[in-house]
């Protein structure tokens, strides 16, 4: 379970995140979504101890994220957030061994590496696994950091818009690969997302941000409706149910 | 395009290695024509007289090419390097500062070694103040990391270049001479004090060394995969001001050789694994300062100019980083 508690963070006079008091199951997929600047990613970075909080606290599966050791964190939690930039020459496969560096130091074992060849091959990366990444294009490479994050097999995994830069069949594939994780591997997904029909259709729980509070959560069925949405976005959202799901239609 | 099979080939595997070789016997040539080429007289004097040469050169190269690998990979920028930054622009600062305050008296009365002692210990402590902000926190963006380089840079040397004219002619000479070092002339008496220190260093930073492939991807993914970031990068600073301190102190300031030999490093082993990188851009520090002044001291029978060709060459590759990357 992650449990936020009063988590604030002010960039100068604007609070961008202000007292989130959050409980997140473990297990299954929780999305987080919400307008631009509803301060989502910058509480999944408090979250994931990437950025430090002005007041709160977060514990992760029992541990404080503040005082914890980060290497015992990072056997409990990954992270992945949108902008990946570095100036590194890797191959795909050397990103990917990464991901073992909080178990091994460096050294792979063989344990490591059958979780480094499972994570390319999961991640249809096998053909790609030699090249370096600034050969990729950006999907491509969004799914090398992927199969690092899954390489890292931690109990909670954390991604931003994990969506980003990926075509339809790609989004898809992400998002079942995720479903997998939790389903049959116990974890916990907590996901940023903008493309509602996508939180819809594979979240169990939502969390909707606005202006860095908590405007409503609740399992996806209850969250997915024309008032709830129409009241977060400020905008006319309709949701019809196709084929069991429900969808929601706010082109024009 | 896609389907263009790049197959993962012996090459690809072998290159760190065959780039290592390659400037291993590179370097070991330029060392042993340093030691030997137009010599004249007693061997045993001109193996000592060159040996101190050549062992000065070589921790100069050392110092540099290490200090600036990991002063890039903890910075995640391939165009900055400390000196750069202004790292040696303040060393010369504290050295500057204790003859002003304490007078010349002080350069004279201590041994130079504890002098120099000293004087790292106050460099490792005032880069650690001024440039801790800059690098612990947030990502910052180059453009201001470049701009506040430039401006540290020129601040230190404005208050050097003031606090010098304010000195007693007498008392600025002695203080020239310790300062205006050149490849040609290291200063040999902090050789001994140089070599332990080196060697210091190296230890803690072969500790850290599986840290340094993980901070290159960056401050958010060094977190993510449980590196202590704030520690590690608070050490590995300290070590970069030691290290510019001692190449500093024994030849004086030197703008672009680290920006030159790290770039062609990281350009020739093809990837980015510190293992390779590291022992690469040494070796081309070696090359590139033995070899050289082995060049213009007994081909050319020139004596002062390999600064200048080294400069002029790492200030080039220095123009050509920053315009590729602003063509991006």
């Amino acid at each position: 379970m992650i449990v936020t508690s009063n988590v604030t963070k002010n960039y100068g006079a604007a609070c961008v995140v202000d007292g989130v008091s959050l409980e997140l199951p473990a297990g299954g997929i929780t999305s987080i979504i919400g307008p631009n600047g509803a301060g989502k990613s910058t509480l999944l970075s408090m979250v994931s101890r990437l950025m430090a909080m002005d007041k709160g606290t977060v514990t992760v599966g029992g541990l404080d994220v503040t005082t914890a050791p980060s290497d015992e964190l990072a056997r409990r939690m990954s992270i992945l957030r949108q902008d990946n930039h570095m100036t590194a020459r890797l191959t795909v496969r050397d990103l990917v061994s990464f991901g073992r560096y909080p178990y091994s130091k460096g050294r792979l074992t063989v344990d490591d590496k059958g979780h480094i060849e499972k994570a390319i091959t999961y991640l249809d990366l096998d053909a790609l696994a030699h090249r370096f990444l600034d050969e990729l294009s950006g999907g491509q490479r969004q799914r090398a950091f992927v199969a690092m994050v899954l390489a890292q097999d931690t109990d909670y995994v954390l991604l931003d818009e994990p969506l980003n830069n990926l075509d339809m069949k790609h989004a898809m594939g992400m998002m079942k690969l995720m479903q997998q994780a939790a389903n049959d591997l116990g974890k916990t997904v907590v996901l940023v997302l903008h493309d509602i029909n996508f939180a819809s259709w594979y979240s169990d729980h939502i969390v909707a941000m606005k202006h860095g509070k908590v405007s409503a959560q609740g399992p996806a069925a209850e969250m997915i409706r024309p008032e709830v949405l129409s009241d977060i976005y400020e905008m006319d959202i309709k949701v019809h149910e196709i084929g069991g799901q429900r969808i929601s239609v706010y082109y024009g | 395009m896609t389907d263009q099979a790049v197959a993962p080939s012996r090459w690809t595997i072998g290159r760190p290695a065959l780039v290592l070789i390659g400037l291993a016997l590179l370097a070991l040539v330029s060392i042993a024509l340093f030691m030997t080429l137009g010599a004249k007289g007693s061997w045993s004097f001109v193996l000592t007289f060159r040996g101190k040469k050549l062992l000065g050169l070589i921790l100069v190269a050392y110092a540099v090419a290490v200090s600036t690998v990991l002063f890039q990979t903890v910075t995640n920028n391939r165009i900055l390097t400390p000196s750069i930054m202004g790292f040696d622009a303040l060393y010369v600062l504290i050295k500057t500062s204790i003859v002003f305050f304490l007078g010349v008296g002080a350069l004279t009365a201590i041994d130079s070694q504890i002098q120099f002692v000293v004087e790292v210990l106050v460099m490792v402590a005032f880069s650690g103040l001024l440039f801790r902000w800059l690098f612990l926190g947030e990502e910052r963006s180059l453009h201001l990391l470049v701009l506040v380089g430039i401006i540290f840079g020129v601040l230190f040397r404005s208050l050097s270049n003031f606090m010098q004219r304010m000195l007693d002619p007498g008392a600025f000479n002695v203080l020239q001479d310790t300062m205006f070092a050149s490849f040609a002339t290291t200063d040999p008496t902090l050789l001994g004090i140089s070599c332990v220190i080196v060697v210091a260093v190296s230890v803690i930073g072969l500790r850290l060394m599986h840290t340094f492939d993980v901070l290159s991807l960056g401050r958010a993914q060094a977190i993510n995969l449980g590196v202590d970031y704030k520690r590690t990068v608070v050490i590995i600073l300290s070590l970069v001001a030691v290290l510019v301190s001692v190449s500093t102190a024994l030849v004086g300031p030197v703008t672009f050789f680290g920006l030159l030999v790290a770039t062609l490093a990281h350009s020739l082993v093809g990837n980015s694994k510190h293992a390779f990188v590291l022992p690469a851009a040494i070796l081309l520090g070696v090359v590139a300062l033995v070899g050289g002044q082995t060049l213009l001291e007994r081909v050319f029978a020139f004596d002062t100019a390999l600064s200048i060709i080294i400069e002029f060459l790492g200030g080039v590759v220095f123009i050509a980083l920053v315009l590729r990357r602003s063509a991006r």
